[in-house]
């Protein structure tokens, strides 16, 4: 066997591993690692920071489903990946972050640029490795893909010390890895998912609440069959936007704090509930108690550790989302099962959606939160991808752009990372370059990682960032309109930058429009631009996200537009 | 409220413990003692950790250490069928000639041992369970505790299950 250095076979064991992008920064500790990536055929993208590299890989992961890869320096350019590592993990992203650390005999010593990345790390990944011998690197590698990609995924963390990049050794390449205590899938158990199919079919107002892992899952023909067979309303969490495709009839669209009032209605009258890949998030059901009042609950989720954590369930199914659907889809064919489309539940389900289609009261206004929203859909075509940003903006997604094709949208929803929406785009576009990629953007969130335009431009990478510009941190605004008694601090940004001459100083395409005529241009000049395209859409800095389930509430008491 | 008693077979790797109770930080649970040690095996060690919650929290502690990917095996012990003990050390002051006497006898009444007895101090050691300890403690504490060291409790059930 020929003796390679440990940075020679991670970059062949990154090779193996089929991965074509890395986001990163180069630094001291990783050098050896950019040497060999220099004599390698995988595609490096530079970023302006680290963070952007970490958004980038978790954006590529959430659209192909393999785990994206970032690099990183030692000391502080690990630590600027912490906040993508919790982001992803947090929404269960498949990503593997690879980090230089100091030499093994500095450790410890408080050396140039080290910092304990694997402590610090910890608790916001799924698990982390530091190998400290440069044949171990190949089998980490592997293990490493192996663990963020399966059972539910997440963040991965190897961090690697120079002198084990540079140690030349007898390197193998393991084709397999088994980790003993590691068991990332159950078979889903049929008599529980009999016991749900009774359940529902004896329930008066059932509802499918379709969370993330329908989308990580790819679960969406399944899904779409048994709510179809079944005749039962769909709501999602915010995470499972777009589950189940948002033109459906039997969609009401997410649940929660920002869903739709259709939806809110429904799930608070509902007596039984599907819930499939959820961890009940506090943003999506308000407070526990209230939601499993009255309401029995079926849990469908790859991860045993959700099951009974936030809510109570009458039935817990632990499985793969897509594998548990077959089974109910293969169970409800053996009985020839058919449910007629008349029943009164149903009925009512879409009088109150259509009341609410018709009655949602909205600002009057040219470049309103809804009409610029559905322009964007208009515009775009179906099978588009979009991420968002966080803030007001994420929240007028949520409730104006319905999404057509199932999982191509895409936020941080968990940990709520303002500046994670611009990366993420430029991620997906490579692992979609055959898409059109947008970012629904507030201008707070946008400015956090704006440099990100830099790597946009010079590596072909281009999207469109739809900045929904009201110059003020809106969602703070929001709450301090609301329960603050207009004591605003903190939120003005003083109209400042000039978003188009940001762009531009780029060499981005950087339009500001007066009416939604001009926006509908701008969106189709972004679709044909080889640069990224900055459409700033000043609105009123006035308007609020509503309906709006105030924290420690209920979904029933949404505050409505007056 | 209740006692738990939580057998983790785990990886015998660097960082194990860390990474333990860290979860129980990070999730807000409550340690109360914690005890590890290698297994027969040296891949392997078993941690025995007893925690005081309700039961929702005892079953999401459970799934948690579970759901590591370093942890073999979880086990909640029944502790109406687990040997369950603890091994103390105290340092007792002796002022009074009869001190040493009346130690020795307390400590007898425990089947705890006695260690370096001095003119001044006398150690006495004791494995039982942490109530029993808890006793002798009682007892020793009118005498001047110096100095206490307790490892906290390791468990394993009877009949092997």
């Amino acid at each position: 066997m020929e003796k390679i250095s440990g940075a020679r076979s991670l970059i062949k064991a990154l090779e193996k591993q089929g991965v074509k992008e890395i986001f990163g920064l180069p630094g001291g500790a990783n050098l050896p690692m950019y040497d060999e990536l220099y004599k390698s055929n995988i595609r490096h993208i530079l970023v302006r920071h680290e963070q952007s590299a970490a958004h980038m890989a978790d954006g590529f992961g959430r659209v192909s489903r393999k785990a994206g890869v970032c690099f990183a320096t030692s000391g502080p350019g690990a630590t600027n990946i912490v906040t993508g590592l919790a982001t992803a993990n947090a929404d269960s992203s498949p990503m593997v972050a690879i980090t230089g650390q100091v030499p093994t005999a500095m450790i410890g010593r408080d050396a140039f640029q080290e910092s304990d990345i694997i402590g610090i790390a910890n608790p916001v990944v799924k698990y982390s490795f530091q190998p400290f011998k440069a044949s171990d690197v190949p089998e980490v590698v592997k293990k490493g893909f192996y663990i963020a990609e399966t059972g539910r995924p997440g963040a991965v963390l190897i961090d690697i010390p120079k002198d084990v990049q540079t140690n030349e050794a007898e390197i193998s390449f393991p084709e397999e890895v088994k980790i003993r205590g590691y068991h990332p899938w159950t078979d889903p158990d049929v008599a529980a998912i009999e016991k749900a199919i009774k359940l529902l079919l004896s329930s008066t107002r059932p509802v499918i609440l379709a969370g993330g892992g329908v989308i990580i899952s790819s679960a969406f023909a399944e899904l779409q069959s048994l709510a179809e067979m079944l005749m039962i309303p769909v709501v999602s969490t915010f995470k499972g936007k777009g589950a189940f495709p948002e033109t459906h009839p039997l969609s009401l669209g997410p649940i929660g704090m920002h869903g739709h009032a259709e939806a809110n209605k429904v799930m608070s009258e509902a007596d039984c509930v599907l819930a499939i890949g959820t961890r009940f998030s506090d943003r999506s059901v308000g407070t526990f108690a209230e939601f499993e009042k009255n309401l029995k609950i079926i849990h469908l989720d790859v991860d045993p550790a959700e099951i009974g954590k936030n809510q109570t369930t009458s039935v817990a199914i632990v499985g793969d989302v897509k594998a548990s659907l077959r089974i109910f889809v293969r169970l409800l064919m053996q009985k020839a099962f058919k449910k007629t489309e008349e029943n009164e539940w149903l009925k009512h389900v879409s009088e109150v959606k259509q009341y609410w289609r018709d009655n949602l009261k909205l600002p009057q206004g040219e470049l309103t939160a809804a009409k610029i929203l559905r322009k964007l859909r208009e515009v775009m075509p179906a099978q588009s991808i979009v991420t968002t940003e966080v803030g007001q903006h994420q929240m007028w997604a949520s409730l104006f752009y319905d999404v057509i094709s199932p999982g191509t949208f895409f936020s941080s929803t968990g940990l709520g990372t303002m500046g994670w929406g611009f990366p993420a785009a430029i991620g997906a576009k490579a692992a979609r370059p055959d898409l059109p990629v947008v970012d629904i953007a507030g201008d707070g969130s946008f400015n956090m990682t704006e440099n990100s335009l830099a790597t946009s431009v010079l590596d072909n990478l281009p999207v469109i960032v739809f900045l929904v510009n009201n110059y003020t941190l809106g969602m703070v605004a929001q709450w301090q309109r609301t329960f603050y008694d207009r004591r605003m601090i903190g939120v003005d940004q003083k109209r400042c930058p000039d978003y188009c001459k940001l762009a531009e100083s780029y060499g981005a395409q950087g339009i500001r429009v007066g009416d939604l005529n001009e926006l509908g241009q701008a969106i189709k000049s972004g679709l044909k631009s080889d640069v990224a395209t900055v459409i700033d859409i000043p609105i009123d800095p006035e308007e609020d996200v509503l309906p709006f389930v105030a924290p420690g509430t209920s979904l029933k008491d949404m505050i409505l537009p007056s | 409220m209740v006692w738990a008693i939580l057998s983790i077979l785990v990886e015998n790797k660097p960082g194990i413990l860390f990474k333990v109770t860290h979860l129980f930080r990070s999730r807000n649970f409550n340690i109360d003692s914690i005890s590890v040690g290698v297994t027969e095996n040296p891949e392997f060690s078993k941690m025995t950790i007893t925690t005081l919650g309700d039961e929702k929290q005892i079953e999401q502690i459970v799934k948690q250490l579970d759901k590591m990917i370093d942890t073999i095996e979880v086990k909640r012990l029944d502790d109406k069928k687990t040997v369950f003990r603890e091994l103390s050390l105290f340092r007792v002051k002796i002022s009074k000639p009869s001190d040493s006497m009346e130690i020795n006898n307390i400590a007898n009444s425990f089947g705890a041992k006695v260690h370096d007895a001095r003119k001044d101090s006398i150690m006495v050691e004791l494995t039982a369970t942490p109530e029993q300890i808890n006793n002798l403690q009682e007892l020793l504490v009118p005498y001047g505790i110096l100095d206490v060291a307790r490892t906290g409790a390791a468990a394993l059930q009877r009949g092997g299950d």
